[in-house]
Parts: C-alpha cells; structure tokens; sequence
C-alpha cells in the first residue's frame, strides 16, 4: 500500500473551507454537549474554539476527525463528508488530542515510526520523515530516549511532531499547550506559525487568550454547546469591550456613581470594578486624581475581557 | 453505519499488530522465559512429585504415563492464558491508561480494525508459547511428529478464541481490578476442570456435560489429539466448537469496545 501523500509542497485541498460544520448536533443520552452549531474553517488559516470548561470544545473537534458520531447536522471536511469518507479525511489530518496519547512502550523515534504505519506510509519514508520532524521540533538528541522521560513541553512537542507525520493538510489541536511552561509555550507557538506559513490549516482548541490573539486568524467562542461569538480576534475586543480597560480595586461608594455617571459600560464585581472604554485618557486622569491614587490600572483590552465578559465570571463544575 | 461496514475491516489491522510486535521485540528475552520454563517446572513437579502417586491414566482405550496425560494440556492451558491475559490486562491497560485506542482512532484505522489486530496479537502470543512449550515437551518425547506441527494452527484457532472472549470483557469491565472476576469464574474452572490434570470420565455426569462447554475442553482435546498422532474425524467438532466461539465472541467484542470507546 502507499501512502497518501508525497512530501512535496503542503497544501493539496483547494476549496475555500476545508472544514464546514451545519448545524453540529451532539447529545450524550440526551444531554447536549453541541447545541446546532455551524461554522466553516477557511483553507490555510487558523481557526480557534474557545470556551470554558465543559463548553463542548473537544467534543466539536472530536466529531470533526470522525471520533465521534455526530447526532445530528452535516458536516465536511476537505468537502467530504465523515461518516462515509472518514478513512480518507482521516488520512489527510493531523491531530494532538487533549489527554496525553504518546506510547509508552516506545521510544521517541518508534513512536513516530509506529504512527507512520497507521497511516500506511513505507518505513524508509517514515523513518526519513520522523527524523526531520524531531528536527523540527528540536528533539532530535532525544531521538532513543523512552517517552516516560520526557519533560511535559517536550512531550506535547513529541505529539505536535508526530500529528505530523502523515503532512496533514488540516491540524486538529485540542489545547497544545496547556500545562507547559512559558518557554515552551512560545516554542509550539513559532512552530504552529510556521506551519501555517506553509499553508496548514489548523483548527485549535485552547484556554488561553494570548494564543488565540496570537494565532487565530478567526474564532468562535463557545458555551453549553453554542457559540456566543464569531470573528476575529481584534475585532472581537473591538466590538465587545473596547479599546481600554480600567480596572479599579475596592472602588468608593462615590467613585461608583461617578462611573454610572460617565455612562462607560462597566462591570461591577463588588470588591472591584471594570470599566471599558473606548479612549479613557481623560477618565482615568480624572478616576485616580479625584478617587483613589492607587489600585487603579488602566491597560489594553484583551480577548480575555471578551471572553469573561461573554461566558462569565462563576466558576465551572 | 451499515454504507461504510464492508470496508471498517481491512488488513490495516496488521499495523496494530505490528506495534504489539514491536513491544514486544524489546523484550522478547524475558517473554520467552515463561513458556520455556512453565511447562519444565510442570513436568518436573508432576512427573517426579506426583506420577507416583497416580500412576497410569487411562485415555481412550490406553494407558499412559501421567506426565504424557498432562504434557499436551499444558500446551492448551498456555494457549488460553497467553491470548486471554493480553487482551484484557495488557489490552485494558493499552486502551484506559495509556490512551493507546485513542490515539489510533485519529488515525485511518478504524476501531475493528484495532480490536482485531489487538485479539490477532493476543492469538500470536499463543502460538509462540505454544511454539516455545512444544520445543521443550518434544525433548521429553511427548510430542508425535508431523501431526504435533497441528499444536500450531491450534494455538491460533485457540488464541483467537480465548482472545475473542478477553476483548470482551475488557469491553464490559468497569476497571482492571474487576478482571478477577472472569479469571475466577471462568478461567480457573477450566483450568482445573477441562479434562486438564485428570479425566473428564472422572466427573459426576453433570459436570462432564457442564465441561463440554469450556472451550478449553476442546482446546486440550485437540492438543492431546495432536500429540499423540491420534488423528480421527470426530475433532471436526471440537474444532468447529472453538470456531463457533469465536465467531460469537470476535464480534461481541468489537460490539462491546464500540460502545465502550466511540462515545
Ligand atoms: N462521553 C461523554 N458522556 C457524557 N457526557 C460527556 C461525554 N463527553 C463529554 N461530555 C459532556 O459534554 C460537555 C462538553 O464536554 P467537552 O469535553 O467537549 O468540553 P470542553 O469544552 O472540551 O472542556 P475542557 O475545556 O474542560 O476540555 C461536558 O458537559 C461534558 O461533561
Ligand atoms: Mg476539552
């Protein structure tokens, strides 16, 4: 059998979205996880699902790679559908699951090597490939070590690479890096660029704002299975929150009426209160000069605004 | 999913096959041990400890040593254990703990197709114990040549079988300690009670018939058959028995993984 791909340039799939979710339906005996939602994944760019815990983040990307049947709605990817081409569109994606999948029973290369197989590509091949990609991902003195020893950053890497092997034209990464430190934080962050920069799609579940503004040309922000918002993610902050954010600590019952006042869109969270605006110069001149000199910060909006703004503030089971 | 069941089993399952190989390969010294010393250490203890006190055995129509009774169920026992124990034990631990299922399942290998290659492994890890354990049995002249070579093509038959009923339960258990439960109430039975260390003849009536359903009834029969040369159309049926269990358990239990896995 050959494999299915060559390793020529990247991008194979030509259409304009290589995934499109209609109507994504998904019920666990009657509870439901994905409530009817639809999006498309455009071809070469990343594309985010955010959310918090329980949202119904990898249970979306699970029905995308065929893991899990859907229960209802259409959906395609590279315009076939998955329930009856999965083994072909299983074949041209890449996927690093939430949960930790490595094989322990293998070394760094085998794990690699063994993949390689499921995906039916030949050894030499294989082999040719599992070195470049731990080259890639600068793992490659590690190449006879058993994966047990790997620190997390480097196991997370290990899994990046080995999603890898097959030159997937779509990525399916479910939180790549959650639990990792900064440093390799920023390492899987400059190889997700580069890979988009040869021209692979990615679709990306993950916790942290920064990642998202950093490396989703577009996403959806999900909750108990809907989406609550779609764009990008500059206008996201635009739209929602604003330019600046005002964040003042044990706020004075005075300075409280002052901010209802001014009519700025706030939130009011008792021991603290959060002011949006779109140019605040002037407003927090005059907070911190007439109410309080200190505990008072003003900063960028981020995605994280939106995003608490929109899910919440309680906690999640 | 009935437009795409033609094609969810195709030889792609060797590729899982290859990977228990794999494993297996780097430590192949230590997993020959056991076979190789098992059945020594059975021979030993009941051919020196115990034939003194039992004596001849009576096996259709003959008499025989004790040890020669039990050389060839010894074949079978290790047969059940070899396929049994890895598609639950080691299967469970592949599939709960380290996520091994899951990580093949986003690749184009479909769930039949892992649980095949798993219970094909589990079958291959019979056949080479058996291999292992024939090599050591034919020193001791227990074994009848060409018809013993048949102990192989058995141990597949018999690995498939007992492997079969193994993914099935590493289908249904809630957690591994709950193992116990079919190794104590199915496995150990038959162990003892097969027609293994002594004569089915020897059992009130009742658990004679009872034993004829123990697949290892008819695995050991078999085993004896082809190690004493004593080839007949009847072991027709104690094969198609063996066949008829897998056919039921080899989809049971790719039933059961299903709802197990794909959620
Ligand atoms: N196999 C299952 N059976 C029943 N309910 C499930 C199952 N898998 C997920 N759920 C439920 O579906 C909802 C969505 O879960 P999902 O794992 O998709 O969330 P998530 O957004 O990925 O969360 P996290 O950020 O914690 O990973 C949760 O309420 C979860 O409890
Ligand atoms: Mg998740």
């Amino acid at each position: 059998m050959k494999s299915e791909r060559g390793s020529g340039t990247q991008t194979h799939f030509s259409g304009q979205h290589i995934v499109k979710a209609e109507n994504l339906l998904k019920k666990f005996d009657g509870f439901v996880a994905v409530n009817r939602i639809s999006f498309q994944v455009e071809t070469g760019k990343c594309f985010g699902i955010l959310g918090p815990n329980g949202a119904g983040k990898t249970t979306t990307i699970r029905m995308v790679y065929g893991f899990s049947p859907m229960s209802g709605g259409s959906l395609k990817v590279f315009d076939l559908d998955i329930s009856r081409d999965w083994r072909r569109i299983k074949s041209r994606i890449g996927v690093c699951q939430q949960e930790n999948s490595l094989d322990p029973d293998l070394t760094v290369f085998q794990n690699l090597e063994v993949f390689a197989r499921y995906f039916n590509i030949p050894n030499k091949e294989a082999r040719k490939k599992a070195k470049e990609l731990l080259d890639f991902i600068a793992l490659d003195h590690r190449l006879n070590a058993p994966v047990t020893e790997l620190s997390g950053g480097m196991m997370r890497r290990l899994v990046l690479a080995r999603s890898l092997i097959n030159h997937p034209d779509l990525l399916i990464l479910d939180e790549p890096t959650t639990g990792l430190d900064p440093q390799s934080r920023h390492q899987i962050w400059e190889k997700l660029e580069a890979l988009r920069e040869q021209g692979i799609s990615i679709l990306l579940t993950t916790h942290y704002m920064e990642e998202a503004s950093r490396l989703c040309d577009r996403l959806i922000i999900i909750d108990h299975g809907l989406i609550l918002v779609e764009g990008k993610p500059e206008e996201l902050i635009q739209q929602h929150v604003g330019k600046h954010v005002i964040e003042i600590a044990g706020p004075t019952q005075e300075l409280r009426s002052f901010i209802q006042s001014t009519q700025f869109p706030y939130e009011d969270l008792g021991h603290r209160l959060i002011v949006y605006c779109e140019k605040s110069g002037d407003l927090y001149q005059r907070i911190t000069r007439d109410f309080c000199k200190e505990g008072c910060l003003m900063r960028m909006a981020t995605l994280e605004d939106v995003f608490l703004k929109l899910t919440g503030r309680e906690l999640r089971e | 999913m009935i437009e795409t069941s033609s094609t969810r089993i195709s030889k792609r399952f060797l590729r899982v096959w290859q990977r228990n190989l794999k494993v297996y390969k780097k430590s192949w010294k230590i997993s020959f041990i056991p076979p190789f010393l098992e059945p020594l250490f059975y021979l030993i203890a009941f051919g020196v400890g115990m034939s003194g006190l039992v004596g001849e055995i009576h096996h259709q129509g003959s008499q025989i040593s004790y040890v020669s009774f039990i050389a060839p169920a010894l074949i079978g026992v290790s047969i059940m254990y070899n396929s049994f124990f890895e598609t639950t034990y080691a299967s469970f631990v592949r599939m709960y703990y380290q996520k091994t299922f899951d990580a093949m399942l986003a690749t184009p290998l479909s769930l039949e197709e892992v649980i095949t290659g798993e219970i094909v492994w589990g079958a291959t890890k019979s056949l080479i114990a058996a291999a292992i354990m024939m090599v050591v049995i034919s020193f001791f002249g227990f074994i009848r040549f060409p018809e013993g070579l048949l102990l192989l093509p058995l141990a597949i038959l018999g690995g498939i079988a007992f492997g079969s009923i193994g993914m099935f339960f590493s289908g249904i258990v809630a957690n591994i300690e709950m193992f116990n439960l079919p190794v104590f109430l199915f496995i150990t039975p038959m162990f003892l009670f097969s027609g293994t260390f002594f004569p089915l003849e020897n059992l009130p009536h009742w658990a004679q018939q009872a034993a004829f359903l123990f697949p290892l009834t008819h695995l050991t029969s078999l085993a004896r058959a082809f190690s004493y040369g004593q080839i007949h159309l009847s072991l027709l049926w104690e094969i198609g028995y063996l066949l008829l269990f897998s056919i039921i358990f080899f989809p049971l239990a790719i039933l059961k993984m299903r709802q197990r896995l794909i959620k």
